[in-house]
């Protein structure tokens, strides 16, 4: 089965949502479709969906159109950030919703209802409401209508979003297990790059209503486009900066040069923007690191890495890095660039090495 | 006995006086009403509701106001829902203006209305039916339950309705099966407040029928003067008209307040 959208537009006024757009979504993986809020992500799962009309192009699952068609006749399953259910019913009922629906025997119903149940870890709880349940099991049990039903598309909309740190790991590890083996196109929303990259399969990057490049998750992360994929893709956010190329020379200002080497030599001379994830920026010297000194701004320290804010210039600079560094706020500190990892962007945008 | 809890109860007696006073008097006979002053009923009296039971042109009184108090509830709730979920979850030209007129309506006060009802219900022979008096309460009451249940329905997310698409409910069975038994606290509440308005309305009720659905309370005021003065019975027909109030606000009375605020709680 597959989802595919053919120069999907959509307008609310005088404001563009969504910038044409095409994207085909093949089953078998996960598909996530990575953005900042407002990007657009679940306004294009709606325009999937049929739950929102686009204002133009057109929607096709398995090569059909169903642009016009409702969102009851599409067979598709939906979950919201929210935790979503039926507060009248009880969770069996929940589940069992879009079963009772397809008018199927209420031994099959039970059968399923079941087994979603079981895979979801909520049989003790069938016959509670589910205002009775913790937020987690509450969005399992959306999760589990939307297993049950034998979806041809699978929209999940930042489902995890809103449950706490531990509930949110062991779910994101489930869930492509729990679709892979279904047929079914699963689209997942997500505003964190970490997730798309732990969840793998496709992703689709999305900024301001309009995708910015789609293909194999690990293959936008290393080879983005332009820089609004390489940004949206990179938390901490990415290092920007202004350079000049001169011959063989690199120059970011008076005090940071270095000499360029492999294709990004081959550059036409001029002035480029370039792209350093925060974690190829180290507080310790490096083979290949171009020093840059700045003074400290904000310091993060977890358990396992540090992460420092730090000022060069008028611009702001990020570095992610293994193990504990105490950093003094205030204070200059040398960073280590690694400049062979470095990207370096055209004016429009485009990534040229 | 603490000064603090003094003043409430002070309160509450001032509250209640009245309403024991009317209750006392009617199982008071009439003579004993005109003779002074007195706490209790000295000679108790069962008569003055047993001629309300027993005389038809009392107790058609009742029917009369429960016919048409039930036929605008019906009418208004029923209209009001769908206009209410339209206000909750579209976004139409003028609607947030048409929304703000709707309440208007209740601005003026019904004796302006009582002509131009009057005359039309009478060109299209309407005048003295139930449905007369129904539906020019309905001109109250559709906007005030159309503003009590777009707040009820706001509060349930928008995105309820799209899981239940998703699901597979069509638009008529979601709006049944899933929408109203969540609002449905909402529902009474405006059906309450549907009725208690158009229980205690006088003016057009009483303008607007003359035999056949004459209401209680007009029923009330045109016996006053046949026999003399019977307060007792009087006391005793004011009574009977508290109580289908009183009923209907306990199935209410842990959701009168967000009512009041319109559901905007």
């Amino acid at each position: 089965m597959t989802l595919e959208i053919q120069d999907v537009t959509k307008r609310v006024g005088a404001e563009i949502h969504i910038h044409e757009t095409s994207l085909r979504f093949l089953p078998g993986h996960f598909n996530v479709l990575l953005g900042e809020t407002n990007a657009g992500k679940t306004t294009l799962m709606k325009l999937m969906a049929g739950l929102d009309q686009p204002t133009s192009g057109q929607v096709l699952i398995d090569g059909v159109e169903v642009t016009k068609q409702s969102t009851q006749d599409r067979q598709i399953s939906f979950v919201h950030q929210f935790f979503v259910n039926y507060p009248h019913l009880s969770v069996y009922e929940n589940i069992a919703s879009p079963l009772r629906l397809a008018r199927i025997s209420s031994s099959d119903i039970d059968r399923r209802v079941r087994e979603a149940a079981d895979l979801m870890k909520l049989t003790p709880m069938l016959e509670r409401r589910p205002q009775e349940l913790s937020g987690g099991q509450q969005q399992r049990t959306a999760l589990a209508r939307a297993i049950v039903k034998d979806s041809k598309v699978v929209f999940l909309d930042e489902p995890l979003a809103n449950l706490d740190y531990k509930l949110r790991e062991e779910l994101r590890s489930e869930l492509p297990q729990l679709f892979a083996d279904r047929g079914a196109v699963v689209i997942y929303a997500t505003s964190e790059p970490a997730e798309a990259l732990m969840l793998g399969g496709c992703t689709a990057t999305l900024h301001e209503g309009r995708v910015s490049q789609f293909d194999e998750t690990s293959d936008v992360y290393r080879n983005p486009v332009n820089l609004t994929t390489a940004q949206v893709f990179s938390d901490p956010p990415l290092n920007t900066a202004v350079v000049t190329k001169a011959g063989g020379r690199c120059t970011l200002n008076t005090e940071v040069s270095w000499e360029l080497s492999g294709p990004q030599s081959q550059l036409a001379d001029g002035e480029y923007m370039i792209g350093v994830r925060p974690h190829h920026v180290l507080p310790t010297a490096i083979s290949e690191g171009v020093a840059i000194a700045g003074s400290v701004q904000v310091t993060e320290l977890s358990g396992s890495e540090s992460v420092a804010h730090f000022r060069v210039g008028e611009g702001s600079w990020v570095s992610q890095s293994e193990g504990i560094h105490p950093y003094q706020v205030g204070e200059s500190h040398t960073f280590f660039m690694d400049v062979s990892k470095c990207f370096f962007f055209a004016a429009d945008g485009r990534l040229v090495a | 006995m603490k000064l603090r809890s003094l003043a409430p109860i002070l309160y509450i007696l001032f509250l209640m006086l009245p309403i024991y006073w009317l209750v006392s008097m009617s199982f008071k006979t009439t003579n004993e009403i005109l003779a002074g002053f007195s706490l209790f009923p000295q000679e108790f009296t069962l008569e003055n509701y047993a001629a309300i039971f027993t005389d038809p042109s009392w107790y058609w009184g009742y029917i009369n106001s429960t016919i048409y108090v039930t036929i605008n509830t019906i009418i208004s709730v029923s209209v009001a829902l769908p206009a209410a979920y339209a206000f909750s979850r579209y976004r139409f030209m003028g609607d947030k203006h048409l929304f703000f007129w709707l309440l208007t309506n209740r601005m003026a006060p019904p004796a302006v209305f009582a002509l131009p009802f009057f005359q039309l219900y009478s060109a299209v022979g309407l005048f003295d039916t139930h449905i007369a008096v129904a539906l020019a309460h309905c001109l109250f009451n559709i906007p005030l339950a159309v503003w009590i249940l777009e707040g009820f329905m706001s509060g349930v997310p928008k995105e309820l309705d799209e899981t239940a698409y998703v699901d597979g409910y069509s638009f008529r069975r979601f709006f049944f099966r899933i929408f109203m038994p969540n609002i449905k606290a909402g529902i009474g509440v405006a059906a309450f407040f549907c009725f208690m308005f158009s229980w205690v309305e006088l003016l057009l009720a009483k303008t607007l029928t003359a035999v056949d659905a004459k209401p209680i309370a007009a029923t009330m005021t045109k016996t006053a003067s046949s026999a003399g003065y019977e307060l007792g019975l009087l006391a005793a027909a004011g009574c009977l008209t508290i109580i289908p109030g009183a009923i209907v606000i306990y199935f209410v009375r842990n959701h009168i307040a967000k009512g009041f605020a319109l559901g905007r709680v």
